[in-house]
């Protein structure tokens, strides 16, 4: 119910650990920038990001620090463990197969 | 990370709320920037964000907080839940305990008899191997016989030889008598397994005229050296004759077939007996090659012993041979009684299991109002069934405590109670404890008890309506899940309690009759007590005769001694010893030599141990002198066996080719053997033909202890003549090794059928008394109606009564199907004996009744007023 509309389960862990590759992230600029590479497509709303983020965290994905942000407060930054960075590759290797086959599927009917 | 998530749980949670504090207060700036005003802008965040509360206790479920959080609640409440119901608890922690402190500790013994491989390579392909003659099936070997089927076997890959005996150990504290054995020089080599210091005996070291060595076992190097690694190359006086010390065995190593050795020495043959084909005195052990079946060695061996009866048939006629697998030889004996006294403990541990068990669903079954409310309230069902298995593994763990400690203090008491000559038979025990095994053991019977106590409660919620349980809780209605349940518990646990019953009181009729056995003696007042001089000093010509009649001359001199006699054998020893070959004069040459046990006694033996002379007369001290003629006495055995109708005073024997010995007497027959073993015939020779320094002394007293003087009396005529095994001649048949075998075993399954007794009454009471209690109402009404105290009783007992004899029924089917296995151990006794059954049967149905009784006394005092007042 919580979950962004027609995200597949674990699209938005893949998502995350994506956003979180490029740079260190606190929630909402997470939430933010799914928003706006997806084109304003995907809206993660903060119900469906922490249980996230915690649950990666708890996986060793992903690490978490307190740290000052862009507007002069503290936030909790989350970046991604050398655990996560692999977990990404074998995510999104998987992702590309699969949305790969469903399109594949798609197409022909 | 994870651990943080437990150990700081307030920082964490903290940090949780400040994080979605910090994302609201962005979509709140975020929207102030696309122009809303502050108010508007903060409650948009709010909706687009939604309930902040149940997105928090996501993150907690992400964590696996909740899952710790509901196991630490269900622990604590738990907790609470045995401490409000101490009595329940503490109950069915001591139930399960001691199911728990019996199976355990008798499992540690089969563990350590039965379980734990021998301490040798390969000891499946051991095998010990024996001479048979007629009159015994497992018998010595002789060393020359052993030379020939050493070397003419083609199935063994080695043989080796090996002879317990004792010694006089000498040393700057005095002489004390030990436990030793001498063997050929390959006999360790071929166990397998090295010392734990020094080295193993050389190829050869066994010649007579080698170096005299010896090996000391890990025992005797910590007790008389304090494990000392410098023992090796020093000098041990053993007999007075010195040896050096070239190794130590492992602790883990043991041979009981040779006793619990301590100075094991190589075998040096020199005495006469070991030159001379037909003294058997040693024993044997092989190892089968490869591929080669013991039936095959037997075989083998049976060949050759035949070629060495065609090539000496002086000595080997009737010398044939046997084999025995080793775990056989060296528990052999013990199996059955350990299966046993298992399957016992077993039965035990269940009667106790079921009986906590139906405790349990007593006990849920009044909390079925509570499991309706938690219910109602939200709990999953998953959720109440994890509550109950936490308190069915609070009550087990707390159980499992105290019953294994228990069982660690019944091993060790058990292990004090065996007599030393028990102990020295069984060397093995010496490593009785916690073996994984054991540890593995205890844990499986928590895993099955656990598994029982979680499922048992649920059987009953699972699938039942809870919401029913809202309901109807008030009004108390009879659940026919418990009833059925809890029933067919109460007859498995008497159906229990009648098995070990069973076996108790065959066990105890066995015992009583073991008790009962003719001895052919007086015990009352009696002590024997074994007495070994130095070789050296009394090992020649009439020394040992000499000092033989002057023991006994001082000891009669004793205040208080009546008579004092002295036999070469031990007053109640093995069966299967010193035998001798004998001829009857003036039969054919033709007829098989009879070969018989040899007992060499003096003049007052038989008066002292109270034998009665069934004809002719006892020896006189005139029969010991020198030249007189050679004379004998036979037992009642010997005379039916070799004279049947006819007189055996006066007739002559011949043995070995020595002059003829005449018969004088004929004795009553004297237990000689183990109490379970019939009496063999025996024949009786005057001690005076004997050199043996070791002898047994026989005295009866008028009362008080003698020992003491005797013993001074004895070192007083030299300081190295040792003394042992001293006992009253009651102690002596108490602890031969069948009456002890039969006493723990009756005394063990006894109490074990006693608790279980106890258990299964509470068992039935339990159910009896939770039925009247459900039913109270009903028969407040029929008493209403006019229903008679006595119709009450009826009924409540009657309930009883089928339970009971159900119970008694499975229970007699169960003991017949098993009495098979305690077949070997019952003495006189047959496993089906009606006496027993019948006792037993109606012993129980009675205290069935018993435990029916009082609450049908509680359901007969309902006042049927305050009942339909309740209404």
């Amino acid at each position: 119910m919580s979950k962004p509309t027609g995200l597949v389960q674990g699209a938005l862990d893949l998502l995350i650990l994506k956003i979180l590759a490029l740079e260190p992230a606190h929630g909402w600029a997470i939430a933010q920038r799914i928003e706006q590479m997806s084109n304003d497509v995907l809206q993660v709303g903060q119900s469906a990001l922490y249980p996230a983020l915690h649950k990666l965290e708890q996986n060793g994905w992903i690490q978490a620090e307190w740290a000052i942000s862009d507007n002069n407060r503290r936030a909790k930054y989350y970046s991604l463990t050398a655990a996560g960075r692999k977990a990404l590759a074998q995510e999104g290797a998987q992702w590309e197969r699969l949305s790969g086959a469903i399109t594949a599927i798609v197409r022909t009917v | 990370m994870r651990v943080r998530t437990l150990v700081a749980r307030e920082q964490v949670e903290q940090e949780l709320d400040e994080e979605l504090q910090y994302h609201l207060e962005r979509e709140v700036e975020a929207g102030v920037a696309a122009g809303m005003d502050a108010k508007e802008a903060r409650y948009a965040a709010l909706r687009r964000m939604g309930a902040i509360g149940q997105s928090r206790e996501e993150c907690r479920d992400a964590r696996g907080w909740n899952t710790m959080e509901h196991l630490w609640s269900d622990v604590r409440f738990g907790l609470r839940q045995l401490q409000r119901g101490r009595e329940f608890s503490l109950l069915a922690i001591l139930i399960l305990a001691l199911g728990i402190c019996a199976s355990v500790a008798i499992f540690a013994f089969v563990d350590t008899a039965l379980v734990k491989p021998l301490p040798y390579k390969d000891p499946a392909t051991l095998l010990g191997i024996y001479e048979r003659i007629p009159t015994c099936t497992y018998c010595n070997i002789s060393w020359l016989d052993y030379l020939d089927w050493k070397a003419q076997n083609t199935t063994l890959s080695g043989l080796e030889l090996f002879q317990g005996r004792g010694h006089t150990l000498t040393s700057a504290s005095g002489a004390v008598m030990v436990r030793g054995a001498r063997v050929s020089d390959g006999f360790f080599r071929l166990l397998g397994g090295g010392m734990v210091i020094g080295r193993d005996f050389h190829a050869g070291e066994d010649k007579a005229g080698a170096p005299r060595t010896v090996i000391l076992s890990y025992g005797a190097w910590q007790q008389h050296y304090g494990g000392d690694a410098s023992v090796l190359g020093r000098t041990v006086l053993l007999d007075r004759i010195p040896r050096m010390i070239v190794g130590v065995l492992p602790k883990e190593f043991h041979f009981a077939p040779a006793g619990a050795a301590e100075f094991w020495a190589p075998f040096h043959p020199e005495s006469e007996c070991d030159l001379r084909r037909s003294c058997h005195a040693m024993y044997s052990v092989g190892r089968m090659k490869p591929g080669v079946s013991a039936e095959a060695v037997l075989a083998n061996l049976l060949a050759i012993a035949g070629q060495l009866e065609r090539q000496y048939p002086a000595t080997n006629r009737n010398q044939s041979a046997n084999v025995q697998v080793l775990s056989e030889v060296i528990v052999g004996d013990i199996r059955p009684v350990l299966l046993l006294l298992m399957g016992g403990a077993g039965l035990l541990l269940a009667i106790a299991i079921s009986n906590v068990a139906g405790l349990l669903l007593v006990r849920s079954e009044g909390r079925r109002r509570e499991m309706a409310v938690r219910s109602a309230l939200g709990a999953s069902s998953g959720r109440l069934m994890s509550q109950f298995a936490t308190e069915a593994l609070l009550l087990i763990g707390a159980a499992m405590a105290v019953g294994c400690l228990a069982a660690h203090w019944t091993m060790q008491l058990l292990l004090r109670m065996l007599p030393e000559d028990m102990l020295n038979r069984m060397p093995y025990l010496a490593n009785l404890g916690w073996t994984p095994r054991v540890a593995g053991f205890a844990f499986a019977v928590a895993v099955l008890a656990a598994l029982l106590f979680a499922v048992a409660p649920q059987v009953q919620l699972w699938g039942q309506q809870l919401r029913a349980g809202l309901a109807e809780g008030s009004r108390g209605s009879t659940s026919g899940v418990w009833r059925n349940l809890g029933s067919k518990l109460a007859v498995v646990e008497v159906a229990t309690a009648m098995v070990l019953l069973v076996g108790a009181g065959l066990l105890g009729k066995s015992l009583y009759r073991l008790m009962q056995v003719k001895l052919g003696l007086e015990p009352g007042h009696l002590v024997t007590m074994d007495v070994a001089a130095p070789d050296a000093v009394y090992g020649q010509g009439t020394q040992a005769s000499e000092l033989v009649r002057r023991i006994l001359h001082e000891v009669r001199a004793l205040p208080g001694v009546r008579a004092a006699g002295v036999t070469a054998n031990g007053a109640l020893v093995g069966h299967n010893g010193n035998t001798t070959w004998l001829r009857v004069v003036g039969r054919p040459e033709t007829d098989d030599h009879l070969d018989v046990p040899e007992r060499d006694v003096s003049a007052e033996f038989f008066s002292t141990i109270g034998a009665k002379l069934a004809g002719g007369r006892y020896f006189a001290e005139s029969d010991e002198q020198p030249g007189r003629p050679p004379v004998a006495i036979v037992n009642q055995a010997f005379a039916r066996q070799y004279f049947p109708g006819e007189e055996a005073v006066g007739k002559r024997l011949t043995k070995r080719r020595h002059a003829s010995i005449e018969i004088v007497g004929v004795v009553e027959d004297v237990r000689q053997g183990p109490l379970n073993v019939p009496i063999r015939p025996v024949l009786y020779l005057p001690f005076h033909q004997n050199s043996d320094t070791y002898f047994t002394l026989v005295v009866r007293a008028e009362a008080g202890d003698v020992l003491p003087s005797i013993r001074g009396i004895i070192r007083n005529i030299h300081p190295e003549i040792v003394t042992r095994r001293e006992f009253t001649m009651a102690e002596a048949i108490s602890k031969t090794p069948a009456a002890y075998v039969q006493r723990s075993t009756a005394w063990l399954v006894g109490a074990f059928a006693g608790l279980a007794l106890l258990l299964a009454l509470v068992g039935l009471y339990g159910v009896i008394a939770y039925t009247v209690s459900q039913r109270t109402r009903e028969i407040g009404v029929r008493m209403a109606l006019g229903a008679q105290t006595r119709q009450v009783y009826r009924m409540v007992l009657r309930d009883a009564a089928v339970l009971s004899v159900l119970g008694i029924g499975i229970g007699l089917g169960s003991a017949a199907m098993l009495a098979g296995v305690a077949k070997e151990m019952l003495f006189g006794v047959s496993p089906w004996d009606a006496g027993v059954l019948v006792v037993i049967s109606l012993g129980l149905a009675a205290a069935a009744q018993l435990a029916g009784f009082v609450p049908a006394r509680r359901a007969a005092s309902v006042d049927p007023a305050s009942v339909l007042r309740m209404e």
